[in-house]
Order: structure tokens, then C-alpha cells, then sequence
């Protein structure tokens, strides 16, 4: 066994949860109530800190300085794994995620396995039983509900999630997420084909049905993370607190931060298969028009900046999407349970195997 | 595959193997069989065969799995963990896996290739979904185009059955 691969990977998993993910998940916390009270009109949490920055770090200490209360009734060794079942799958899809480019020469990608998004979408469905065992362990009904909404919930978008891909396999023919990346670098994002020979319009055609999976694609996301509009099983209005109504202090909040962790690495996931992961071509003119690439490959420090860019680009762009969840959270009202799973069933589902057939048409006699 | 982590994922198999039929409560039984599976899934990756592990996972852990879960929980579990155990059943059932187990054992020893070492895994790795997606698409193209039909027409049926009952 090569040591230096174990130690980087070990450095690269450490610094990627606890430099980035774990500060993303509490400053989106604080985003999300700052957001929210930007739309509504309030001012939001503002008194911790400068503009309320440090508001993380009080929420952090309330929830551990918590009396941490296990109720009589529950199950009460399936009460205590649910919260963790809820938190792991989340952080585990970012392994295969490509985040930067290179750092010292060693690729910014923890696993890089030639199944890619398979790894994301199977662990990714491992996320439920956190939420299915917290609704059964509380022995409550409200709980118990939210547990049964949301395995229904996420096995009906799983389907769409999967087949939404499929037109960029087609196109690609790589699971491989830093192949995927690697083709959007030569021939522009999946959404927008800006890049190489631009002017073509069979290119711009084949960006159509990519833009349709992408649509189906983020939506579907929305439902796996259960986000408003289709956060059934938390459903306050007719749940109580749905899944988590049991729940309190320190495991309460890793629901909480299961659930802005699995937005992180969908959000990731999102702007990797159709926004161009790492990469940020920027526009400029040196005898005529091009695109100018920064990369980790140069010497010394022009690398290690160049290396730093490319993550910073990356989770800036995690960030806008971040925004995005959280903007349609607070400006669409929530769905009533068969309405989302007749959309679901219904419109996603074929939506996105029309849309396969179409990229495949347009592969095989427009091929760009 | 290190013989370390080869030991400690064929050990997680077998005991949460074990522990499906030994568990009284059935969302026990049930997540015990999530964590055989994993383990499974595990040991098919050692042998560099990424995408059946990861096939492992998604259909049986994320989906089947949740499934059974789903139906498990609408039943009253109380009445399964209060019921006694059959003595004649549990003997006779150990009795009729012993003697599978046994002639299974019988049968591995009778043939040919199970005395031989096997290769050792190529020093490259292959890239497996390439490999079995041409295989399954040139090759078996037809077999697999009529298990589609199969599959679709059994769709079909349970939600013509399933249909006729609600009205």
C-alpha cells in the first residue's frame, strides 16, 4: 500500500468535512434565516457578533449545553442511531465529487472511482433509513407518519433522479464524475456549450434536453433533501414536527445538519454534472478572443493559487445554489402529499424518459 | 483487498446474516439485512468489481430494503415478539439447512475447478461498466430486451390487480 495516497486521502477527507462541509452547513444555517427574513421583511438573527456572524457558534453551544432527553415511550437503541444514520450518508456522497483540480500535484477528489454518480445515488438512498427508523423508534404517530411519507417520497424521486442523468452518460459515455468534468472543460457546461466551437448549432440543440434534466434533476433533489416545496415528512402544518417531533437538543440538531449537509452534496453533485464542477473559463483578449484556464498545474505558487481557485470556484458556486434552495423555500407554498406524487410519478418520470429518447435521437443523427 | 478488511467485511456479512433469522423483531431482522448487504457490496469491491457492489447497494439496501420497511411498519410488531418459539420448527429448520449446507459442501468438493488457486486480480484495473455494458448490449441483447417485456409486463399486471380491488 502506497502511504502517501492513504495520507493525502486522509488530509483531503478531514479538510473537506471539517474546513468546508461542517462551517457550509452552520453558516447555511445562518444564510437561511437571514435569507428568509430578508424576503419576509424582518431583520433576522443580527445581535451575535457582527451582523449576527456568530450566531453558528451560539446555536452550536445551546444544542450541546442541552439537557439531551430520551423519551419513555421510544425504541430507545434505534432513537439514538437514527440521528447518525441521518448525518452519514449525507457527507459520505462527497467522496466521489470532484472539488478542485489539483493541489501540490495531488487531484482534489477523494475517491475517484469509475461508478461515480452509482456511488452518489446508493448511498444517497441510504439516507431514508435515518429518517424511517427516527419516525418508527419515536413509537408516536406524527413521527411514524413522517416516517412512511418520506421512504414513499424518496423512492418515487429516486426513479427521476436516475433517469434525469442518463442524457449526460449518453453524451459523455463515462460515469467517471472527473471525466464528466474533464468534457465540460473542452466543450463548455452541459447547460450552456460556450466553449470550442460555439457557433455550432447542433451543440446548443443537444444543450436543450440537458437543460430539461437539469430542471428534472434539481427538482428531484429538492425531494430527496425534503426541502420546501416538498418537505412532507416534516410537514409542521400537519405533523407536528413530522420525523423528528421526538427529537431534541444535540440530536435533534444532526437532522438539522444531515439536512443542510445532504443540500451541500446535492447542491455539489448538481454543479458538477451540468454547471462544470471546478472550473471558471474567464473571458479575455490577448490577439483576439479566448478563454483563459487557471489550473493547478503551474509551478510553485502560481499553482498552489491556481489549485486554491479552482475549490474556492467550486464551492462558490455550491454557495449560489445554496441560495437558490433557499430562496424557493421561502417563496413557494408547500405541496399537499398526492399532489407531489403525481408529480413525481406523473410528470417527472416521463418528462425525463422523453427526454432520453430525445438526447439519444439527437446523439445518434445530429451529432455535434 | 487487505486480508484485514477481507475478514472484517465477510465477518459483518455472516453475523448480520445471522442475526435476520435470530432477531425477534422484525425492523431488526430487516436493518440486519441492510448491514449484510453493505457487507456484501463491500467484498464485491475488493475483487475490483465496483459496479455489482454498488448495484448491491442501490437496488437491494436503498430500495428493496426501504420497501420491505415500509410494509414491515404498517404491521403490528408487538404480536410477532410475544409469540413463542416452535421448538419442532427451529430443529427441523436447522435440520434442512444443515443437510443444503452439507450437500452443498458435497457438491463444491465434485468439481473441477475448486481445487485450483485462483488468478490473482490484474494489476490494472478494468473498467467493469464498460465491460459488462458492452457484454449485456452486443452479446445478450435479445435475452435482455425480452426480460424489459417481462418486467413491464408484470407492471402492468400488479396495477390492473391492484386497480380492480379499489373499485
Amino acid at each position: 500500500m502506497n502511504y502517501f495516497i492513504i495520507l493525502t486521502s486522509l488530509m483531503k477527507i478531514l479538510g473537506v468535512i471539517f474546513l468546508i462541509i461542517l462551517p457550509m452547513v452552520s453558516y447555511s444555517v445562518y444564510a437561511e434565516r437571514r435569507v428568509s427574513a430578508l424576503i419576509q421583511d424582518r431583520l433576522g438573527p443580527n445581535r451575535v457578533g457582527p451582523a449576527g456572524l456568530f450566531q453558528p457558534v451560539a446555536d452550536a453551544v445551546k444544542f450541546l449545553l442541552k439537557e439531551d432527553f430520551t423519551p419513555a415511550h421510544v425504541n430507545t437503541f434505534y432513537y439514538w442511531l437514527a440521528p447518525c444514520l441521518a448525518m452519514v450518508p449525507a457527507i459520505a456522497t462527497i467522496a466521489v465529487v470532484p472539488f478542485g483540480s489539483t493541489l501540490l500535484g495531488v487531484p482534489m477528489v477523494i475517491a475517484d472511482i469509475n461508478v461515480g454518480v452509482l456511488y452518489v445515488f446508493a448511498i444517497a438512498s441510504l439516507g431514508v433509513y435515518g429518517i424511517v427508523i427516527a419516525g418508527w423508534s419515536s413509537n408516536s404517530k406524527y413521527p411514524f407518519l413522517g416516517g412512511v411519507r418520506s421512504s414513499s417520497q424518496m423512492i418515487s424521486y429516486e426513479l427521476s433522479l436516475g433517469l434525469a442523468v442518463i442524457p449526460i452518460f449518453l453524451l459523455v459515455g463515462q460515469l467517471r464524475l472527473t471525466e464528466i468534468v474533464r468534457y465540460q472543460i473542452e466543450h463548455g457546461w452541459m447547460i450552456a456549450p460556450f466553449i470550442g466551437d460555439w457557433l455550432n448549432v447542433q451543440k446548443w440543440l443537444l444543450a436543450i434536453p440537458m437543460f430539461v434534466s437539469f430542471c428534472v434533476f434539481t427538482v428531484a433533489i429538492f425531494a430527496e433533501t425534503n426541502r420546501l416545496p416538498f418537505d412532507l415528512p416534516e410537514a409542521e402544518t400537519e405533523l407536528v414536527g413530522g420525523y423528528h417531533t421526538e427529537y431534541g437538543s444535540m440530536k435533534f440538531a444532526l437532522f438539522f445538519l444531515g439536512e443542510y449537509a445532504a443540500m451541500i452534496t446535492g447542491s455539489a453533485l448538481i454543479v458538477t454534472l451540468f454547471l462544470g464542477g471546478w472550473h471558471l473559463p474567464i473571458p479575455s483578449w490577448n490577439g483576439g478572443f479566448h478563454w483563459t484556464y487557471i489550473t493547478g498545474d503551474a509551478e510553485g505558487w502560481r499553482g498552489i493559487a491556481g489549485g486554491l481557485f479552482n475549490i474556492a470556484t467550486f464551492f462558490g458556486k455550491v454557495a449560489m445554489l445554496l441560495l437558490v434552495f433557499i430562496w424557493v423555500r421561502w417563496t413557494l407554498p408547500r405541496f399537499r402529499y398526492d399532489q407531489l406524487m403525481r408529480l413525481g410519478w406523473v410528470f417527472f418520470f416521463e418528462i425525463a424518459l422523453v427526454n432520453i429518447f430525445l438526447a439519444a435521437l439527437m446523439i445518434a443523427y445530429f451529432p455535434a | 483487498m487487505p486480508a484485514l478488511l477481507f475478514w472484517t467485511f465477510a465477518a459483518m456479512t455472516l453475523v448480520f446474516g445471522a442475526a435476520v433469522v435470530l432477531n425477534r423483531n422484525p425492523i431488526a431482522s430487516a436493518l440486519s439485512l441492510v448491514l449484510s448487504f453493505l457487507g456484501l457490496a463491500a467484498l464485491f469491491m475488493g475483487l475490483d468489481a465496483f459496479f455489482i457492489g454498488i448495484i448491491q447497494v442501490l437496488v437491494y439496501a436503498g430500495a428493496v430494503m426501504v420497501l420491505f420497511l415500509f410494509i414491515i411498519m404498517l404491521f403490528d410488531l408487538r404480536a410477532e415478539e410475544r409469540r413463542r418459539i416452535n421448538r419442532v420448527a427451529v430443529v427441523g429448520g436447522s435440520a434442512v439447512s444443515l443437510a443444503l449446507f452439507v450437500q452443498i459442501c458435497l457438491v463444491v468438493a465434485e468439481l473441477r475447478g475448486s481445487h485450483d488457486q485462483f488468478p490473482a486480480l490484474p494489476a490494472t484495473r478494468t473498467d467493469d461498466v464498460r465491460d459488462i455494458g458492452l457484454l449485456l448490449f452486443n452479446n445478450f441483447n435479445l435475452p435482455f430486451q425480452i426480460i424489459g417485456v417481462l418486467v413491464l409486463v408484470a407492471t402492468i399486471g400488479v396495477i390492473v390487480l391492484s386497480k380492480r380491488e379499489l373499485r
